[in-house]
């Protein structure tokens, strides 16, 4: 067999077995909507401050953390979300006093690095206060599969995609229904044109900060129920920057087709050609896909800024 | 200052062109060269050489890298892990297949190494910038790591999956490889970063590095001066990528002794472009004192508890140390964007005056 039927073989594959393809796609939807909960809180900050969230990822983590850890001091589930929430809020409030406010009209790349910084403060900070072994989340979301015409799907998986799909509608009102959602969009545009307008920008950091961190609740509690709450979950910060690159970093429908096409397209190239290699390609994938991506279209599928080339 | 610039009249152009233009810099300059030959071999313990003169010196080579691509040339790579790990595998290959080839050359060859797959994954530079080419060098690092970890040649197919440093001996004495006693390859990584950290400073302030500077700045005003983007812009990568090679080849062959890709995984790229931002972008002084920062740290946050008398489980210990670790990063960024150099700068600036400020 030559090494180009060898590349096309996974083709037949495909169309021989499209059940199985069929599970391999929805598994990839499923994997991308998680990378894209997460890519929605860089674009909501990214969108309203300029700042290019680093610590995303961990605030994910934190949350995730702070809600097991109420969990098993005996909380009930709606409790410990509620008193989850506040401590996201309080931890946005503590961010914009403490590393934005000081650093305001700094380059973007010391802005980026406080972010990294942060990301270590608040690794050791949760672990610290909940531990560092790998915890359960059981948030009475079943992780089994049912067969729907013939394919499996994953009952986890479906309520994570239901519930990215809802918070992005929720966003999306937000955003262009509600008075703060305006004074966001306007803040983004141009921050001192905000600024004459009346518009308190360090509101509206904390807001969109704040918005981030339960933006990050919900992923923290889908990525845990799938995978135990463990240091890993803050190197999907990681994955989450190629999402953003084919989606743009400002726009949230960008983040969602992003992750759909990122998740769908390295758990495919996994299956079908990972073999071919040695495996393990899912590493990487997503980075050169996105590095292939942005030589053809650099602001992204829906990214709204032009980027400047020389 | 106790001596300042005052009374020194220059009569040539060499003379106005010295990196050091002041006799007292140069004697201060001279007698610490021969001061880091001479004491840490003979009089500091191997612990010291070790866990941190050894370290210190192969980061600062890296950091030495990246600073010419982040902080001259103005642009933003994660991938230093990966161009460290070629340089690693090929300074393994290149002295496994010529065993008899000198160890000294091994080193600038692992960097040309490493400098070819710079040039290469420096391509897309040309077309975008920021934080977009920060994910294009992370696919640089996640695909070269995974390439190392996949291809048993690049290990001489050896099971374990890991590079060993050969014994290798330069004029008798040992310098590389379990044999090789801490004060030797002390002194072969300090000889690497004294020369190549002269070629840097000659390198900035030359032609070449006003012209990544001027890139840096504003690359389409740099463009209608006459600096053409595609070389320069790949020049930085390559000669980045050809410090960072060097570096990774130090890694494994002076410092730890044998490695897996996981010594090269993205956290080395974070650490190094930490090491950078904290002692100053855009100075070859601040990545010294960068690299000297980052090393220190962890092993201070470990002892202070031993010193203070605190019993400590290994796990708190290593909690705290992630806490004032980025607590510290927050602080400086805070406190100075522009990094220790610029601390230092002045603070120099300060001296000069005193005692009498005005």
């Amino acid at each position: 067999m030559g090494p180009l039927s060898a590349l096309l073989a996974p083709f037949q594959d495909i169309v021989q077995n499209p059940t199985f393809f069929a599970e391999v796609l929805i598994g990839g939807v499923a994997a991308g909507l998680m990378y894209s909960l997460v890519a929605l809180g860089f674009v909501l900050i990214f969108k309203a401050s300029g700042v290019f969230n680093f610590a995303q990822g961990v605030m994910v983590l934190f949350a995730a953390l702070t809600l097991v850890g109420l969990m098993e001091r005996g909380l009930p589930v709606p409790a410990a979300l509620v008193v989850t929430a506040l401590v996201m809020v309080a931890l946005a409030v503590g961010i914009e006093r403490a590393v934005l406010r000081p650093l305001v009209n700094q380059a973007p790349i010391i802005l980026f690095m406080a972010t990294i910084g942060l990301t270590f403060f608040l690794e050791g900070f949760g672990e610290l206060l909940w531990g560092s072994n790998v915890k359960r989340l059981d948030v009475g979301i079943p992780d089994e599969s049912v067969k729907v015409a013939g394919v499996l799907v994953n009952k986890l998986e479906m309520t994570a995609a239901l519930t990215a799909g809802i918070l992005v509608a929720a966003l999306a009102v937000f955003f262009q229904r509600t008075r703060i959602g305006r004074a966001l969009r306007a803040v983004a545009d141009d921050h001192e044109a905000a600024l004459s307008l009346g518009i308190p920008l360090k509101t509206i950091w904390v807001i969109v900060w704040a918005v981030a961190g339960l933006v990050g609740i919900v992923a923290g509690i889908m990525w845990g129920a799938k995978s135990g709450v463990q240091f890993s979950l803050s190197l999907i910060a990681l994955k989450a920057l190629p999402v953003l690159i084919l989606g743009g970093f400002t726009s949230v429908p960008g983040a969602i087709v992003g992750g759909l096409i990122i998740g769908v397209g390295e758990k495919t190239a996994e299956v079908y050609w990972g073999p071919l290699v040695g495996g393990a390609i899912e590493n990487w994938f997503a980075y050169v896909l996105a590095l292939a991506f942005l030589l053809v279209r650099p602001q992204g599928l829906f990214g709204e800024r032009i980027i400047e080339r020389v | 200052m106790i001596y300042r610039e005052a009374g020194y009249f220059k009569t040539t152009y060499a003379a106005d062109q010295a990196v050091f233009p002041i006799l007292q810099d140069r004697i201060f300059v001279a007698a610490l060269l021969v001061l880091a030959f001479l004491l840490p071999p003979l009089a500091f313990s191997e612990y010291w050489l070790q866990a941190v003169l050894i370290p210190f010196l192969v980061y600062a080579l890296a950091a030495l890298g990246l600073n010419i691509l982040t902080g001259y040339a103005g642009q933003l790579s994660l991938g230093t892990g990966g161009f460290m790990a070629v340089g690693a595998y090929s300074a393994f290959k290149i002295s496994t297949a010529f065993p008899d080839l000198n160890i000294l050359l091994v080193f600038p060859l692992a960097g040309l190494a490493a400098a070819g797959v710079g040039l290469l994954f420096g391509i897309p530079s040309l077309r975008i910038k920021g934080f977009y080419l920060a994910v294009a060098t992370l696919a640089a690092q996640f695909f070269l790591i995974w390439l190392f970890n996949k291809v048993p040649w690049f290990v001489n197919y050896a099971p374990s999956g890991t590079i060993s440093a050969p014994p290798r001996t330069v004029f008798g004495v040992m310098v590389t490889g379990p044999e090789a006693t801490a004060a030797a390859r002390y002194v072969v990584a300090l000889g690497l970063v004294v020369v190549f950290g002269w070629v840097a400073k000659n390198l900035v302030r030359g032609r070449v590095g006003r012209a990544w500077m001027a890139i840096r700045d504003r690359d389409i005003a740099a463009e209608i001066i006459g600096v053409r983007p595609l070389r320069t812009k790949l020049l930085a990568f390559g000669i980045s990528s050809f410090y960072c090679g060097m570096a990774g080849a130090g890694l494994v062959f002076l410092y730890l002794g044998s490695a897996e890709t996981l010594a090269f995984d993205i956290n080395v790229s974070f650490l190094v472009l930490f090491m950078v931002i904290i002692g100053g972008l855009g100075s070859v002084l601040g990545s010294f004192l960068g690299a000297g920062f980052i090393i220190l740290i962890p092993i201070f946050l470990t002892n202070v508890p031993h010193w203070l008398g605190l019993p400590m489980s290994v796990a708190l210990q290593k909690q705290l140390e992630l806490m004032i670790f980025g607590a510290l990063i927050l602080f400086f960024l805070i406190v100075e964007p522009h990094g220790l150099a610029r601390l230092w700068q002045i603070t120099k600036e300060k001296l000069r005056r005193w005692p009498f400020p005005y």
